[in-house]
């Protein structure tokens, strides 16, 4: 139910913009986020809900090299 | 998608944290270590990639309340059966097939004639209203990550006016405080719910976590970010830090999404409602706040006083979704799992839902 997935943003008004899901394109709104082009968000039921931070998915991957060695 | 492959998805990546949790497990004397989740989709990557199987015996990976649709009553389910009756439903497609008192559900409305239709979206619903002269109303479930998005479509402009919402949406904070109190659930620590803290941040966790002293840590989706919360968790239960850790941090903030917050707060507000499966959880529950009350189905169509409300007859004969929801029994405990009970056939919610455990724990061959 509370199934979110990962887009790419293409176009944005402010309201609602272009994400693109791998390949599947749909208009999902964004007034709940600050998102601009080029930005990955995450989008539940036809709403981002947030942006990916990459900074912090950078940390993420640092621990897991660690479980890479 | 490297990152997906390349780490959340990496065998050797897994291989490696099952080890730690082995290493980390031996350091806790107790016989077994019982972590509940609250999230059907964490409950869905524990089955589909076989958690349970690889970790240590002594820890018990527990599902919870995880699934809105699961704890809609069947007071609610009636009152969208009854609005059936003269309006047009929309909603999201799992709500259909679950049964009211009378053991109808939306769906058989449907196959009766009646005008039930499944969206991805309330913005869906909204198009729909537009163009149709009939009333329609959308049954809004979900927890924290669907309220804002609900709320947010209310707020907005020109919205026709023969829409409106059963608004059957729930706060996963109250529902975790009854957990962490139940003595009979014995919980050793939380995983929390991803999607669910985008919204409300770490804040909301912090004070339970001191009440209960019962460690938390926040969790995506993949199977790699399942194992890596629980190896903090084991940690903070290794070294006594009572805590709540966030191993989603590239999607969950520490004060959460502010925006979402504040929409949620404008149009909403919380008031006492049952859970399947729970007694009334204190301000678990979500109702619109006079200023939207044109929007509010229960008004419009005077549900309010409508039928008594018997909870005797929350659950079928034989059915055990209550024990499951509290994490007091694993859905194969349950005589009519797999056989009277299937996602064909359901008799409970669990099983109907494509994120109720019961439902989860078959498609994933537990039976």
């Amino acid at each position: 139910m509370c199934i979110a997935i990962p887009g790419k943003v293409l176009s944005t008004d402010g309201i609602s913009g272009e994400v693109d899901f791998m390949g599947t394109r749909r208009k999902v709104r964004l007034d709940l986020v600050d998102a601009k082009v080029g930005d990955w968000v995450i989008v539940h039921v036809g709403s981002a809900i947030e942006v990916i931070d990459e900074k912090t998915a950078l940390e993420t991957i640092e621990i897991f090299e660690k479980y890479l060695l | 998608m490297n990152f997906q492959n390349n780490y959340l998805r990496n065998e050797k990546v897994a291989k490696n944290l099952c080890n730690r949790i082995a290493e980390i497990s031996k350091l806790i004397p107790s016989p077994k270590i019982r972590i509940m989740h609250v999230c059907g989709t964490h409950e869905d990557t524990v089955s589909k990639y076989g958690i349970r199987g690889i970790l240590p015996d002594k820890i018990e990976i527990i599902p919870g309340p995880g699934c809105p649709v699961c704890v809609t009553t069947m007071k609610e389910i009636d009152e969208a059966i009854l609005l059936a009756q003269k309006c047009v439903i929309t909603t999201f497609g799992d709500l259909l097939k679950v049964p009211g008192s009378d053991g109808r559900s939306l769906a058989s409305v449907k196959a009766e004639g009646g005008d039930v239709r499944i969206v991805y979206s309330i913005f869906d619903s909204i198009e729909i209203a537009k163009n149709c002269d009939r009333e329609v109303v959308h049954i809004a479930v979900g927890f924290e990550t669907s309220a804002p998005i609900t709320a947010s479509a209310l707020m907005g402009r020109e919205l026709p006016p023969n829409f409106s919402i059963l608004s059957c949406h729930r706060l996963v904070p109250p529902a975790l405080d009854v957990l962490m109190d139940d003595r009979e659930a014995k919980i050793d620590g939380l995983i929390d719910p991803g999607h669910v803290s985008t919204v409300i941040g770490l804040r909301p966790y912090e004070p339970l976590t001191k009440k209960y002293g019962i460690p938390q840590v926040i969790a995506g989706f993949e199977p790699n970010d399942l194992l890596l919360g629980i190896v903090m968790l084991l940690e903070m239960i290794a070294e006594g830090r009572i805590e709540v850790g966030n191993e989603y941090s590239r999607v969950v903030k520490y004060e959460g999404n502010l925006k979402a917050q504040k929409v949620m707060e404008e149009v909403f507000e919380p008031f006492d409602v049952a859970w399947r499966g729970f007694p009334v959880i204190s301000g678990s529950g979500l109702k619109l706040k006079e200023k939207f009350k044109k929007f509010d189905a229960r008004v419009r169509f005077d549900l309010t006083s409508k039928g008594k409300y018997d909870s005797s007859l929350e659950e079928a004969k034989g059915c055990i979704c209550g024990l499951v929801l509290r994490g007091r029994a694993y859905p194969d405990e349950c005589a009519l799992f797999g056989k009277k009970c299937t996602p064909e056939h359901p008799v409970g919610a669990c099983m109907v839902s494509s994120e109720g455990s019961c439902g989860i724990w078959y498609r994933y061959g537990k039976f």
